[in-house]
């Protein structure tokens, strides 16, 4: 519930917006923590004390300033934020601006920009907040005219009494309202769906012509004045650290001002150490790097590499017993009893996030102050672990979030700040640190790499019987947990579940275990994170389970979805899954793909969907595998089901965003570890999917719904791999099974 | 270091730059301007694209002194009004989402356009498979590309 006062001057100054008479409301945003971060106690909201946590401005020309708390990461939330805010104040959208919100405890709360959350959170609250703020533009105005409120409504940036067609713009009356007391938020009504202007309407972002023109600013686009630029060697291994270094060369480099060497820093910030060279660019920082001279000691990961890994899933999958993550009745037993048994391994490898802008961060150090300016999805993270590296209290750390390069997850690490931070501190001056690509290929927190052995059953009617699963992947929750907390199975595995404990294909028997396997590599949240790698073991399965049953694979999971039910998440019994609308997203793509029809040859079509962030996505692929064993995909269909819509444009966008994006996941980039080190290092040993490789044709089709919204960001991501390889099967018989697909597994196949 | 006299979207700079400095670390560090962008420096991604005499280059890994007696024009002077046919169709068919590649996008697609101005999707994607999105974004730079083509039709 969204609640509205009128604030202190001291207050007022805080949020940045105070200056000439305006209308200033704080609001309250609950926040559904997103679970990623380990290091955040859940929120005691007992305080009776009204702590506001938004902020919304109106001034006396009619500007209109909300700050926003999410990150834009590209996803859109400059737009759908200040949309939510402009339906229910019925605002003049050219009036509106945005602001990122502060890092100041007191003031702004738990920013942090992840679990596909943005819209799903702000949706009412942003609603109500603009709708507190019309009520007392319309009660200032009625004061003014001596009239009923109720005589008057509201249009474009005014109220106007309804009667006399009087008229008076928002920001004349601002002051006015700014003296009325807060309205009681139990009288505010939102609108109703079909009065909406701006939700559910393509509106054009308000950051394009900003990035469209270079003047959009990026983390690495800040400059301070005094600044130096910064590179770090960090050992190639992790968990290695530099056992001596001669950097009489380095500080030869004409521009080098300092080489110092920076420890490591433990969970959360994970960082690896290393020698940073400073200087005054960024080219003078790089070239002084590669004149160091470092030995490494590289470590007790030194000798992991990706075979032995990959051997070791599969030793643990054989051993009984894991960790049972969920079971119900006895699958194995079912499973043995049933007339046709199935049993499958999946492998999908660590994946970078490889955003377009590398890490990287600048950060001034004072005595008693630290300021930070970052491309981050984590301020209050970094602002917390920051502050306690530097022993500051948290308002003496200001952290500036700037417009991120991409995303994913990887900035929701603190890591890069941290790292700026240390070479600020050393050097006593605003310090830039880049990360180039290698850094930010090689040091990266990876998503899982995993091994997934399934087995079912199916009776003579083709129903399943029994469903046993065994995940084996590299732990998030080990990465970031402290040791008496990974005492706890449960805590281990607590990551890696999402879309494998929570399967809505029907079986009376059902077992899931789990167990973690040992690595050194950092790994982390990638956008949909376990989604990503369970829903293509599920789907995948599903798959084969059709072709045993010699039924159509969308018919298949038509019938094993069953009837209309709703299924609440066994981790989240808030979380429902709603069969109905998981098979209205399948039975949608179907249709618009043509299903059914026939395809030159050498050509198939495969379907996927998955539930994941409160959306139902499901893709169908249609692909060519061509006689060099190479795959082209042609066209993609997708249908949405996100709930009530906010901007289809940006569904639409992300959509499309996270079939290439999960395509280059399963098509053309993997990172292999070689002796305790990241092998891959750019665009050219990581492949991504280009432009040449792209989908010629992507349709996207979307539920038209009242529900509540949906997540947009990353639920696109899970479906699109298991699409891809059901499509593969469908054109050549040939099962992929691990990622990426390789032209040798379908020669072999 | 004896001053490089750099002719960039028509106005005339000098910088005090070693010249085996990448244009890309000139244009960012040294003159302030940033809308050309840092992604691999390798010249595998493209979004440090501007032209040299018309020419798309990858100015992560052009020295500076390459540029001398050149024309450099980044994405700061494609228009000083976002009123280049290419940025008006970027707009029209919201291409961007975070943003980071599209100066690079952009300037690739400007110097196809010199040369191709109706381009088939062949030629477009001939050209463009140099610049990485990784927010995914080809679908509308082609049709933006189209769009610019036929004079802002869509």
């Amino acid at each position: 519930m969204s609640r509205s006062l009128l604030v202190t001057r001291r207050t007022m100054l805080k949020t940045g917006l105070a200056g000439a008479p305006a209308l200033i409301l704080g609001f309250y945003l609950p926040r559904n923590l997103f679970s990623a971060s380990p290091t955040k106690s859940p929120t005691a909201k007992t305080s009776a004390v009204f702590s506001p946590n938004a902020w919304l401005r109106i001034d006396s020309r009619g500007g209109i300033t909300l700050l926003v708390e999410p990150a834009e990461i590209g996803q859109g939330v400059r737009t759908s934020m200040p949309m939510l805010l402009a339906e229910e104040l019925d605002a003049d959208w050219t009036k509106i601006k945005i602001q990122q919100a502060p890092t100041k405890p007191d003031i702004y709360k738990h920013l942090g920009t992840g679990g596909s959350s943005s819209v799903r959170e702000n949706y009412l609250p942003l609603r109500q907040a603009g709708a507190a703020a019309r009520a007392l533009l319309i009660t200032a105005a009625a004061q003014t005219w001596k009239v009923e409120p109720s005589a008057c409504h509201t249009a474009d940036g005014a109220v106007v009494h309804s009667a006399s067609k009087r008229r008076l713009t928002y920001g004349t009356l601002a002051e006015a309202a700014s003296k009325l007391p807060a309205p009681d938020p139990k009288k505010i009504s939102l609108k109703q769906p079909k009065d909406f202007r701006f939700l559910g309407k393509p509106v054009h972002r308000l950051d394009t012509p900003s990035k469209v023109d270079g003047s959009a600013k990026f983390g690495l686009d800040v400059k301070v004045p005094g600044m130096l630029y910064a590179v770090i060697a960090r050992c190639p291994t992790f968990g290695g650290k530099a056992v001596k270094f001669d950097d009489s060369k380095a500080k030869a480099v004409a521009g080098v001002h300092a080489v110092v060497q920076i420890n490591p820093v433990p969970s959360p910030a994970n960082t690896a150490g290393g020698v940073a060279v400073v200087a005054d660019s960024t080219w003078a920082a790089i070239k002084g790097r590669k004149a160091l001279q470092i030995d490494w000691d590289r470590g007790e990961n030194a000798s992991e590499n990706t075979a032995s890994m990959r051997k070791q899933m599969a030793e643990l999958a054989g051993k009984s017993p894991l960790y049972v993550a969920r079971t119900v009745g006895d699958a194995a037993s079912a499973i043995s009893k049933a007339p046709k048994k199935i049993e499958a391994v999946y492998e999908l490898p660590f994946q970078p996030h490889a955003t377009m802008e590398p890490m990287n961060c600048t950060a001034h150090v004072e005595k008693d102050r630290v300021e930070i300016w970052a491309p981050t999805q984590s301020p209050d993270w970094i602002q917390g672990v920051v502050a306690g590296l530097v022993q500051l209290n948290h308002e003496s750390v200001m952290v500036h979030e700037t417009l991120s390069g991409g995303g994913f997850g990887r900035r929701y690490q603190t890591d890069y700040a941290v790292e700026a931070v240390q070479v600020s501190k050393a050097v006593g001056k605003p310090v830039k640190l880049l990360w180039t690509r290698e850094d930010d290929m090689q040091h990266d927190f990876y998503r899982p790499a995993s091994y997934h052995r399934l087995s079912a059953g199916l009776d003579h009617q083709n129903k399943l019987v029994g469903w046993s699963r065994r995940i084996m992947s590299t732990s998030i929750r080990q990465i970031f947990a402290p040791p008496e907390a990974l005492k706890n199975p449960a805590t281990v595995a607590a990551q890696e579940l999402e879309g494998a404990v929570d399967v809505p294909y029907e079986s009376p028997n059902l077992q899931v275990e789990y167990s973690a396997v040992k690595s050194g590599v950092p790994r982390a949240w990638w956008r949909s994170v376990a989604c990503s790698f369970n829903s293509f073991a599920v789907e995948s399965f599903i798959d084969e389970l059709a072709a045993e049953a010699h039924l159509d694979p969308l018919d298949f999971r038509i019938k094993l979805l069953g009837g209309d039910r709703q299924l609440p998440n066994p981790r989240d019994k808030e979380d429902i899954l709603d069969t109905r609308r998981l098979r209205g997203v399948l039975a949608l793509a179907a249709e618009k793909s043509g299903w059914g029809k026939s395809l030159p040859q050498h050509w198939g079509r495969g379907i996927a969907a998955q539930y994941s962030f409160g959306s139902y996505i499901s893709h169908v692929a249609e692909v060519e595998v061509k006689p060099d064993h190479t795959v082209q995909v042609h066209r993609v269909v997708t249908a949405v089901d996100c709930g009530s819509i906010i901007n289809p444009d940006t569904i639409k966008a992300q959509m499309e965003s996270a079939v290439i994006f999960g395509l280059t996941a399963a098509m053309t980039g993997e990172i292999e570890v070689e002796n305790g080190a990241i092998k891959n290092g750019n665009f050219d040993d990581f492949p991504v999917v280009r432009m040449k490789q792209a989908p010629r044709r992507h349709e996207v089709y979307i539920v038209s719904s009242t529900e509540k919204p949906g997540g947009i960001g990353e639920p696109g991501v899970p479906p699109i791999a298991p699409a891809l390889t059901n499509a593969i099967y469908a054109a050549t018989g040939k099962r992929l099974r691990r990622l990426i697909i390789r032209p040798e597994d379908l020669k072999q196949a | 270091m004896a001053p490089l006299s750099l002719t960039i979207n028509g106005k005339h700079y000098s910088a005090s730059v070693d010249p085996g400095t990448p244009i890309l670390w000139v244009l960012r560090d040294t003159l302030g301007l940033t809308g050309t962008k840092f992604g691999c420096g390798m010249a595998l991604c493209g979004a440090c694209t501007i032209h040299l005499d018309g020419e798309a280059v990858r100015s992560c890994m052009t020295p500076v002194s390459e540029a001398v007696g050149k024309k450099i024009t980044t994405i700061e002077g494609l228009s000083t009004d976002r009123s280049h046919p290419l940025q008006k169709a970027w707009m029209a068919q919201e291409v961007p989402q975070c943003g980071y590649c599209q100066s690079g996008q952009i300037m690739t697609a400007a110097a196809l356009l010199q040369k191709k101005p109706h381009p088939t999707d062949e030629e477009i994607d001939a050209a463009m498979s140099g610049n990485i999105c990784r927010c995914g974004t080809y679908l509308r730079i082609r049709a933006a590309i189209h769009q610019a083509a036929k004079g802002g039709a869509q």
